[in-house]
């Protein structure tokens, strides 16, 4: 009788890579409500005409590269990528922009470095900000939220999308835009004159963060990621804005609150910053990884050229993973704590 | 109760222990055949000490401990040996090795042998000679000589010894029905062990998956001051290290024993049987084995011989082979498929696993690691997984050992929880087989270094040795012609002495007698051979002209004449161009030489090839010399018979005749083809 041959452990847990992925997909799906309810059907489109993009390109780049389809398709994540880039690209962007984005992302971020689990840069974010240095006008125009003008329809949602000559968009500058350009008001008398303002932080934007906020903490209650890396980004960017928030000021940067409830603050502490290939490792890794991206994002936000900065400081500090990994290796069983980890 | 600690990482795997543990141990019985192999431990394996058909006892010793670090192996029945041979053993390899086969004889009749209650009036080393003749070997799964890891060093402190009931790995319950069934006997061998090493505390670990065994532990260990310690549940709480950290708190320094930290761990199934071994006087011969998974329709545990063939004991609980996917033995986490189910159950089998293809399908193929840190999680010993996995891939061993890859346990806990599944744990055993063997080889490396500057140092020296003998030499020389002069000649200028020595030669030169004659004789020589090779041609010519046989025999001939002309020439030459005023002599013959010169030199194109010596000069005295030998030999060989040595010696110096003989005829064949030629 010939028996089955193979080496320990024999069992396996329930998780699968294609789990995780399908977790993460279905844990933005508040938020994406949220953004649809409060700046219309633009975000719905960037992401669904972004997702049929991104499986033509992974399609093309496994095809290139003589990998099986329905194995590598079938693991979500080019998805992933399409929902991410989809929800940070403004709404009511075109197709065109799109397509560069999500080529950028997936072609070039992704296979250009091996394929899933070797890519050194979050590929949504590679693809975010190739177009923010390429197309700054396209990428810097958000629509008004509800409240503070009309929303467009489905079908000038699609309009602005594949025939974005004959669409005529309004758009206002963001929060954070504001707040970045303000000099001359202090944040209380600012607050009352822009509309674009709410009740802790953007018009919308609030609540858009609070949905990411729920979406990630149902996938740390999955287990998906641990609360390490987006605690700790969090938690430097509302020590920053603390520090520097000079008790509302005409060159105040705004509020600990502001921040985190402002731009792509959630949306990257438990969608991006928690993104596992390319950011640090172990435990220590990912408290520093995610701390230095909220010190960045802060900078960036307040000092720099950029309204927002999540994906700008998540690229710098995937540079500086590999580093950090370097130094924050953790203490082995039986090995005593002084360890040289050189 | 002392404080239950924790451990980082593990995972809660379905445990499928409630299946194999609705019914007491049975007793599978004794079968025809039992296969005992010779190794079933850590260590040297044991060296037989019967032959086939002979007969053997229950519990007789059929084989001795092969070093300190190994057990003796004992007849598990009575019975006839049928064999000592290689045999398919439960290993993950699947190889064959050495085992001792009994015929049992169905009679089951032990040997003499008895127990002492009252261990405490023995001597520690009796007590552990007990144990070690008892051939017990950990059980829980490792197999280490008991005895050995009894022998704590002496000076060393053990504050706690711990009882390892943890049994963590699913679907095993040997331990489990054990304590519920057996708990008095665990009492006493933990006072034995207690009595030998004299711990602070003694605990027993157990999971709190198992509250039947539990609390039969504690009715036993009432008053007895045997604590018993109730911990979560979590995989691989069993693992010496984690137990420890888990009872204790403290960590098992890396690559160190626990007993440097004071503790001593002992699994519950070994403590039985020393207990068996010191109060009963009984050997290590059967164990408490699990069979059970959904490819078995009665899954429970066993009584079994060691050596009874996993095929008898999945027999016993209905085993249905269309059901089962594999054979583990082992749990699911750490066991090890069996290469065929005619493999003996050996001292460490705690479990047979026959699960279904549904219970523990086939591994899916692996996706790309996406560094997710779900193992760096589960891991207990504190490791990253995923950059050990890396590591591996690019085959970066250096970093792998900077990443503690030997600390790891091969628990299997990373791979479990694994979504890419990724086979982890078979990626660290290749590493760490191919850091062993780069070990290896560097030390292979260094030891030939070593030599090598050794022999280097050696050869200098001897060079030096030489040199200082020489200089010493050199010096006492110099000494006495030193002494010498002052002695003899008094104050002789050195530079006079020179002069005279200049004028001695100079005198001599121009004299030069000697040098005439022979500078005459060489030229005689040369004239001589060239008339011969003159005639020689002539005959030639002639000889082909009429077309004689003899024609090659002439050209052989002429060849040989012009060969030795050549000879003389060289040498006239030589001697003309050392001696530079015997060549002004010769002078005048120069014109005369010319022609000769030119023929001479004809022949040296001709014959570049030729050495000096004809092969067929050769071949003659090689001949001369192995005839000489030949006779030699001879001789010795008629003097060594008759003063009638011992026939290895007349052999050796028969076998050397032959073989000159045997050369000689091919030195002739030689000089034959020579000649021929």
């Amino acid at each position: 009788m010939a028996l089955m041959r193979i080496t320990s452990p024999h069992a396996h847990g329930p998780m699968s890579t294609s789990r995780v992925m399908q977790n993460v997909l279905l844990a933005t799906i508040p938020g994406v409500i949220v953004l649809t309810h409060f700046f219309g059907f633009g975000t719905l489109v960037n992401i669904l005409f972004g997702s049929v993009v991104a499986l033509a390109c992974e399609a093309l780049a496994l095809t290139l590269r003589k990998r099986p389809l329905g194995f590598y398709l079938g693991d979500y994540s080019a998805l992933v990528t399409a929902v991410l880039l989809g929800i940070a690209l403004p709404p009511y962007s075109p197709w065109w922009l799109i397509c560069v984005g999500i080529a950028s992302a997936i072609l070039m971020a992704k296979h250009l470095y091996g394929g899933l689990g070797y890519n050194p840069f979050n590929p949504a974010m590679v693809g975010y900000v190739v177009l923010l240095i390429s197309f700054p006008v396209q990428m810097t125009a958000w629509a008004p939220p509800r409240g503070a003008g009309e929303l467009p329809s489905l079908l000038q949602a699609l309009q602005a999308c594949f025939l974005p000559a004959s669409f005529d968009g309004v758009t206002m500058a963001t929060p954070l835009d504001v707040m970045k350009q303000n000099s001359s008001l202090l944040v209380e008398d600012l607050w009352s004159q822009s509309p674009q303002f709410g009740r802790w932080a953007g018009l919308g934007w609030e609540w858009a963060n609070l949905a990411f906020l729920a979406g990630g903490a149902w996938l740390l209650y999955q287990r998906i990621f641990t609360w390490h890396a987006p605690v700790a980004m969090l938690a430097a960017l509302a020590l920053m804005a603390a520090i520097f928030y000079d008790g509302g000021s005409s060159a105040s940067g705004g509020s600990p609150l502001f921040h985190l409830l402002s731009g792509a603050t959630m949306f990257g502490a438990f969608f991006i910053v928690t993104d596992p290939v390319s950011s640090a490792v172990s435990v220590r890794g990912r408290l520093v990884y995610g701390a230095l991206i909220g010190l960045l994002i802060y900078i960036i936000r307040v000092r720099g050229n950029y309204p927002d900065a999540v994906a700008f400081a998540v690229l710098i500090m995937n540079f500086a993973a590999p580093f950090i990994d370097q130094y924050t290796q953790p203490r082995t069983y039986g090995h005593s704590a002084s360890k040289e980890d050189t | 109760m002392s404080k239950v600690h924790t451990f980082h990482g593990g995972i809660h795997p379905p445990e499928n222990k409630l299946q194999s543990v609705r019914t007491p141990i049975a007793d599978a019985g004794v079968p025809a055949e039992l296969v005992i192999p010779l190794s079933q431990h850590i260590g040297a394996p044991s060296g037989s000490v019967v032959e086939p058909g002979q007969r053997v006892l229950k519990g007789q010793v059929i084989a001795q401990p092969g070093g300190f670090v190994s057990v003796p192996q004992h007849a598990p029945t009575s019975g006839t040996i049928a064999a000592v041979e290689d045999r398919q053993i439960a290993h993950p390899s699947g190889y064959s090795a050495p085992c001792i086969v009994i015929a049992s004889d169905g009679k089951d009749e032990w040997v003499d042998h008895s127990g002492s209650p009252d261990y405490e009036s023995l001597d520690i080393g009796e007590l552990l000679n007990r144990i070690r003749n008892a051939g017990i070997a950990g059980m829980g799964g490792a197999g280490f000589p008991s005895a050995v890891k009894l022998s704590v060093p002496p000076g060393t402190e053990i504050e706690t010894l711990v009882i390892n009931g943890t049994e963590c790995e699913p679907y095993i319950t040997a331990d489990d029905i054990l304590m519920r069934e057996r708990a008095q006997q665990i009492i006493e061998g933990a006072k034995i062990l207690r009595h030998l090493i004299a711990p602070g505390e003694t605990l027993i670990g157990v999971e709190d998956n198992k509250p039947e065994g539990l609390a039969a532990l504690r009715a036993a260990a009432d008053g007895s001051g045997i604590e018993i310690v109730e911990f979560p549940t979590k995989y691989p709480s069993g693992g010496e290290k984690q137990l420890i950290e888990i009872l204790t708190g403290k960590q098992v320094p890396s690559g160190g024993l626990p007993s440097q930290v004071g503790v001593v761990c002992m699994n519950i199934g070994s403590t039985v049987a020393i207990r068996d071994a010191v109060i009963e006087g009984r050997p290590l011969i059967s164990r408490i084995t699990t069979v059970t998974g959904e490819g078995v329709s009665e899954p429970q545990n066993f009584e079994v011989l060691i050596g009874t063939s996993i095929a008898y004991l999945l027999d016993k609980a209905g085993y249905q082979p269309s059901q089962a996917s594999r054979l583990i033995m082992g749990g699911p986490m750490m066991g090890f498929t069996v290469p065929s189910p005619d493999v003996p159950i050996v001292k460490t089998t705690n479990c047979l696993l026959a699960p279904s293809a549904a219970e523990l399908p086939m591994p899916p193929p692996a996706q790309a690691c996406i560094r997710c840190g779900m193992c760096a999680e589960a891991c207990p010993a504190s490791l990253l997984p995923q950059q050990l996995f890396w590591f591996a891939q690019g085959k970066e061993f250096e970093k792998s050992e900077q990443h503690n890859l030997f600390d790891c346990i091969e628990c299997g806990a990373c791979s479990y929880v694994c979504p890419s599944n990724i086979p982890l744990v078979q990626y660290y055993r290749a590493s760490k087989a191919e850091v062993l063997q780069m070990r290896r080889d560097q030390e292979k490396s260094e030891h030939s270094r070593v030599r090598f500057e050794a022999r280097q140092e050696r050869l200098a020296q001897e060079e030096a040795e030489k040199e200082a003998k020489r200089a010493a030499r050199k010096k006492a020389a110099e000494e006495k012609a030193r002494k010498a002069a002052e002695s003899g000649g008094g104050e002789e200028d050195p530079i006079q002495a020179a002069i005279d020595r200049a004028k001695a030669k100079k005198a001599a030169q121009t004299e030069g007698g000697g040098e005439t004659n022979e500078l005459e004789k060489l030229e005689k020589a040369v004239t001589t051979t060239r008339k011969r090779l003159e005639t020689a041609q002539g005959k030639l010519e002639t000889a082909q002209a009429e077309g004689s046989d003899l024609v090659d025999a002439l050209q052989t001939g002429v060849d040989k004449t012009k060969a030795k002309l050549e000879g003389a020439e060289k040498a006239l030459h030589d001697y003309q161009q050392a001696a530079t005023p015997a060549a002004e002599k010769s002078e005048e013959e120069k014109p005369a030489n010319s022609a000769a010169q030119a023929a001479i030199e004809k022949a040296m194109a001709a014959r570049a090839a030729e050495t000096d010596l004809s092969p067929q000069e050769k071949a003659r005295k090689q001949l001369e010399k192995l005839q000489q030998r030949l006779a030699k030999s001879e001789a010795r060989l008629a003097e060594g018979k008759a003063s009638g040595e011992e026939d290895k010696i007349i052999e050796a110096l028969e076998s050397t005749v032959t073989r000159l003989q045997d050369k000689v005829a091919q030195a002739q064949a030689q000089l034959g083809e020579a000649e021929v030629s």
